[in-house]
């Protein structure tokens, strides 16, 4: 097998789930300087309808495909309005409180949709269910499954129709001037208000989508899963410039492919028993014998590559990939 | 006498405890081109935001048969009053054609947006060579002619202008008050704000002169230029 590419094929699956988490992150950001800690929630809540709805109808007669798009049109409206809710109730009354207060307030939101899908679908992770076969294809010495084709193909539509949206339509560039002055964009008749809200409606959708993506890789929706994944997509919306658009989806999945590389080589490269001079009668011989290994960090350092690539982003490029204002203010 | 299109009662604007504009009256009428001239910090650009709703203030504006001193600020331009704000305001990171459209953002005739920006593109012919351009990219003075011509985009009654010469070299400065005064003569009432007020008097009929906050003086551009008050504090005589 070829690790290598195979790393790259599943980096590029958890990549395009971080990019489209990524845009709900960086698309608040830019409009009204908001980091929406809640966003990963939202992703969360996504899944835990998508796979509560999809177990409920599992054991009935209806064709598999129409279940699992069953559960997707139930995510995707119920973050919307969750995403319109959070805007309405708890960020637009902050509007104008100074900017501690509303990202303190994000955090508080987060804790509670935990807490809320912790009531309502139990501590027990959701299981997935087999409905669709899931085949694999052999290409070049790794394999993809087709779960993982469909999981690029829908991100990569996703961010299409966003980009289209953002840069083609008059709406689009509605948004867009008010991310850059929304006083101005006001005096051109643009209400603020319903834009802002847009962009969170569209942040939720596209979180919801990646929610079901994410947990249908995985095979489970848990009502922590927001947390780490809402971080890392946080971190993929830094390292592409926070509030640029294709910075997130470059960053998302220049994140995805950096995470799997590193987790498929730190087990060989810290494999003390590989280290030239250390096994073969040298100092750990004897713990090698036989080909056994020493790692050091394994693969469950997983998590570490996106944090490390965050500090080293924020360290060297505050502004990030493609970002081209330093924000002195998140 | 032809009606007031906006008339402004005692309007006062604060910052903090701190009053900038101490209850001041004055009206425009229709096709009138009026200025509002003082130094620095008299608070004629505090009048216009407020008259644009991007500052709260006390007193009433009358827009027609209208009181606007308490609609939304994206609600004005649908009723034609379009503010050019001071530093001018483009949209740096969108394009020019982009900034264009952003002006015509409240309008749905087709039509009558393409047959406008072919006018404006004739009035300002930079702003259609420079149409895919990132408008951060441009001079300051093709900045100062898209902000006007973004406004015009909006098809306004009312166009409120503040500063337009600032930051201007002389002959970009001759450039810009030409548009306005080609676009007053088409019959648009204008209301400007400026600190140049020798350019402003000869452009407009009327003037007002602001100081710490109040309107001082009210007369005809030609009574104010030979005003010795006028003259020593304001053209430098």
């Amino acid at each position: 097998m070829d690790i290598l590419l195979q790393q790259i094929i599943n980096g590029l699956t958890t990549g395009s789930v971080y990019a489209v988490v990524a845009l709900g992150y960086t698309m608040v950001y830019g409009v009204i300087q908001l980091i929406n800690f809640a966003h990963g929630e939202v992703v969360m809540i996504g899944a835990m309808v998508a796979f509560a709805v999809i177990a409920a109808l599992a054991g009935s007669a209806l064709p598999p495909a129409v279940i699992v798009l069953a559960g997707v049109l139930a995510a995707v409206p119920a973050c919307m309005l969750l995403g319109y809710g959070l805007e309405r109730i708890a960020y637009r009354p902050l509007r104008h409180a100074p900017r501690l207060a509303p990202l303190i307030t994000a955090i508080g939101m987060s804790i509670i949709l935990q807490h809320l899908a912790l009531l309502v679908w139990g501590r027990n992770p959701i299981a997935f269910p087999q409905l669709i076969e899931n085949p694999s294809y052999g290409i070049g010495g790794a394999a993809i499954s087709g779960v993982q084709i469909a999981i690029i193909a829908i991100s990569l539509l996703m961010m299409g129709g966003l980009s289209w949206l953002v840069y083609r339509t008059r709406f689009g560039i509605a948004i867009r001037a008010t991310a850059e002055n929304v006083h101005v964009a006001s005096l051109m008749g643009v209400n603020a208000d319903r834009v802002i809200a847009a962009t969170f409606v569209i942040g939720a959708a596209l979180g919801a989508m990646a929610g079901v993506m994410y947990g249908s890789y995985y095979g489970i929706a848990h009502y922590t899963m927001g947390f780490v994944l809402g971080l890392k997509a946080f971190s993929a919306a830094v390292l592409g410039g926070i509030g640029n658009i294709p910075g997130a989806m470059v960053g998302g999945l220049l994140l995805g492919l950096v995470e799997a590389l590193g987790t498929g080589y730190i087990g060989d490269y810290t494999d003390l028993c590989r280290w030239p001079g250390a096994a073969e009668g040298g100092w750990m011989g004897e713990r090698c014998a036989d080909g056994a290994h020493f790692v050091l960090f394994g693969s469950n350092y997983q998590d570490v590559f996106a944090f490390l690539m965050l500090i080293l982003v924020l360290v060297l490029r505050p502004s990030g990939l493609l970002g081209e204002r330093v924000s002195e203010r998140a | 006498m032809a009606r007031a299109l906006i008339e402004v009662l005692n309007l006062e604007v604060h910052y903090g405890g701190i009053a900038a504009v101490k209850g001041v009256s004055f009206a425009v009428e229709e096709g009138e081109m009026v200025c509002l001239i003082g130094a620095n910090g008299a608070g004629k650009t505090s009048t216009l935001k407020a008259l644009a709703r991007l500052l709260p203030s006390r007193g009433e504006v009358h827009y027609g048969a209208e009181r606007i001193d308490a609609t939304p600020p994206h609600e004005l331009i649908p009723r034609g009053l379009a503010l050019v704000p001071e530093g001018r305001g483009i949209f740096a990171r969108l394009t020019v054609a982009e900034n264009l459209a952003m002006g015509a953002y409240h309008r749905s005739d087709k039509a009558g947006i393409a047959a406008d920006l072919k006018r404006i593109h004739g009035l300002l012919p930079r702003l259609r060579e420079r149409s895919a351009q990132v408008a951060g990219t441009l001079s300051g003075g093709e900045q100062q002619m898209l902000a006007i011509g973004r406004a015009l985009m909006g098809r306004p009654k009312l166009l409120l202008l503040d500063e337009p010469s600032m930051g201007l070299a002389p002959l970009m400065v001759e450039k810009v008050f030409e548009v306005i005064r080609t676009v007053a003569a088409e019959g648009m009432t204008v209301l400007l704000v400026e600190q140049n007020a020798k350019l402003a008097l000869e452009l407009c009929a009327r003037g007002y002169v602001m100081e710490s906050g109040a309107i001082t003086v009210a007369d005809t551009s030609t009574n104010l230029l030979a005003d010795p008050r006028v003259r020593a504090a304001y053209l430098g005589e």
